[in-house]
């Protein structure tokens, strides 16, 4: 109880150490699957199994779709917790979720296809799924690129924002993505269409609610006036 | 002057292991009788003897065979949705299964309906090796040395009746035995099935093992049938029931999805799943893509059952 008390006040040294805990722990999939390549290079357990490049693919979307998952708690987070230096991580964990994507996207473009650029487009045109992968894919980058302090200043708040709200789509369309390309066993999917409902739902009830809240407000203004 | 080279080994040149230990027997018999052996191993249709002449004479070719997918590969990487949909599911949780007792129920139209003990099985007729192309509707292949034999074997036991003209094949259901089946992720038991002449085609294979040994449970122990031509899912395994019917039998996946998986399901390049390509397949163990073969490579063998038929509407 008391670390919960404690991380409600948290001092700029602090932040500091709890962002570099978060790198780590965010590089920590990169490594493992790295590991993983080395024991499959050698011949060791603990490797990418039998189909290496489908473990990839599969791997770093699962690690995408989780950071835009929690790129996208941090918000409801913070309002439920008051710890406000959640948002502080925000940015990090969004550029993570670029990370993790680009990396899905390159074993797609390299490893999967080949560069057989006739190949992809049809891909790209044909398969719905990759469609959907492809569209969230495009979406992300000017995201990552409009991420720095001086882009915000550049933007100005409000158009950065408006710019990032991308990211509601993005997400709906990962999740799609993922949807469309299982066989049968829908399960994995449908978690993170649970937990992305969530995330989103809560945003759309506190928007409703505060509107509703400041026609209230206004009501009750407008009567004593 | 051009000189084919055939793409591959037919598996009726692959040789029984009893009779390639006694190759040089053989060969020592040829150098005795010279011309008048030779003409009665042409002569001989299909017997053993032309079998393992067939076999030395395809020595030379041996290099341009593809390559066996490793035993671990082929153990640890499966398809078996009554044990978990994930590939590792089948070798992490097949150990469950009982294949001992087990019978399989030969019925429907047939003359001789019989309830077949496994071991009875297992001696009914020679056990060949048979070096097949896998190739899974999710555009991966393996390359595996089954063991059985010709499931038409059996078929010319059972004598289908002028009304059968499908074979259906039932999967055990033990959801005790398979904890895939407590999940709905298909109607259970799995179902599949082959027209009657495919499943007389002397590919399809009533298989009983691979790699020289009795399948392991992950692969469809005891008993299951291997198709070659078409997607690994078409080859019923851990087979309880093989009825033959007049109409074409309800399958698992063609029943889950019947626009993605049709009853043929011939592995065909042309022919796309509504959602991927199936132009191209990893082959497992290999780096890059290679171009998937026309009913996998055995467009010459089994061409000729779909003469006629528009592939793209009977996919």
């Amino acid at each position: 109880m008391s670390l919960l008390a404690h991380l409600k006040i948290v001092d700029g040294k602090q932040v500091a150490r709890l962002k570099a805990a978060v790198f780590v722990a965010a590089t920590a999939p990169f490594l493992l699957l790295a590991l993983r390549g080395w024991n499959s290079w050698r011949g060791q357990p603990f490797s990418l199994g039998a189909n290496p490049i489908e473990f990839i693919t599969r791997d770093l979307g699962d690690r995408t779709l989780i950071f835009l998952m929690i790129t996208l708690a941090l918000t409801p987070l913070r309002r439920l917790t008051g710890w406000n230096w959640l948002i502080r991580m925000r940015r990090m964990l969004g550029l993570f979720a670029f990370f993790y994507a680009s990396l899905h996207f390159v074993t797609y473009i390299w490893l999967d296809q080949f560069f057989d650029v006739r190949d992809i487009v049809k891909d790209v045109i044909k398969r719905p799924f990759i469609t959907v992968g492809f569209l969230a894919f495009l979406c992300l980058v000017p995201l990552a690129v409009t991420s720095t302090n001086a882009m915000v200043r550049r933007l100005g708040g409000k158009r950065w924002q408006a710019l990032h709200r991308l990211v509601y789509a993005i997400a709906i369309l990962g999740v799609v993505h993922y949807w469309w390309l299982v066989k049968r066993d829908i399960r994995e999917p449908l978690i993170y269409a649970a937990i992305l409902t969530l995330l989103l739902g809560l945003r759309i009830y506190w928007n409703l609610q505060k509107r509703q809240n400041t026609t209230v407000t206004t009501t009750a203004a407008a009567q004593r006036v | 002057m051009i000189i084919k080279i055939p793409a591959d080994i037919v598996p009726s040149e692959i040789t029984d292991k009893q009779l390639y230990l006694k190759r040089r027997e053989f060969l020592q018999l040829g150098a005795v009788t010279g011309l008048a052996a030779l003409a009665s191993a042409i002569l001989a249709p299909l017997d053993a003897l032309a079998l393992a002449k067939l076999s030395v004479a395809k020595k030379a070719n041996a290099t341009t065979e593809d390559a066996l997918t490793p035993l671990r590969d082929v153990t640890g990487y499966n398809n078996f949705y009554e044990f978990g949909t994930d590939k590792s599911d089948p070798a992490d949780y097949s150990s469950t299964l009982k294949t001992l007792p087990w019978t399989v129920a030969v019925e429907g139209e047939v003359k001789r309906p019989k309830v077949y003990d496994i071991d009875e099985l297992l001696k009914l007729a020679p056990l060949e090796e048979r070096i097949y192309r896998l190739r899974c509707v999710e555009g991966w292949s393996m390359v595996i040395p089954w063991i059985g034999y010709s499931l038409n074997e059996l078929i010319k036991r059972a004598e289908p009746t002028g009304k059968a003209k499908y074979v259906e094949f039932t999967t055990l259901q033990a959801p005790e035995q398979m904890p895939g089946q407590k999940s709905p992720v298909l109607n259970w038991p799995y179902v599949e099935g082959l027209r009657l002449d495919e499943a007389m085609h002397p590919l399809a294979l009533l298989c009983v093992g691979l790699y020289g040994e009795v399948l392991p449970n992950q692969n469809g122990a005891p008993v299951r049938i291997v198709a070659p031509w078409k997607y690994g899912f078409k080859s019923a395994k851990s087979i309880v029931k093989i009825r033959f019917v007049e109409k074409a039998p309800l399958t698992a996946w063609n029943r889950a999805a019947a626009s993605e998986y049709g009853f043929y399901s011939n592995v065909n390049p042309d022919v796309d799943h509504p959602r991927w390509s199936q132009a191209k397949e990893r082959r497992i163990g290999e780096f890059g893509k290679r171009k998937t073969l026309m009913f996998n490579g055995y467009a010459d063998q089994v061409a000729q059952l779909y003469s006629g038929m528009d592939l793209k509407k009977s996919f």
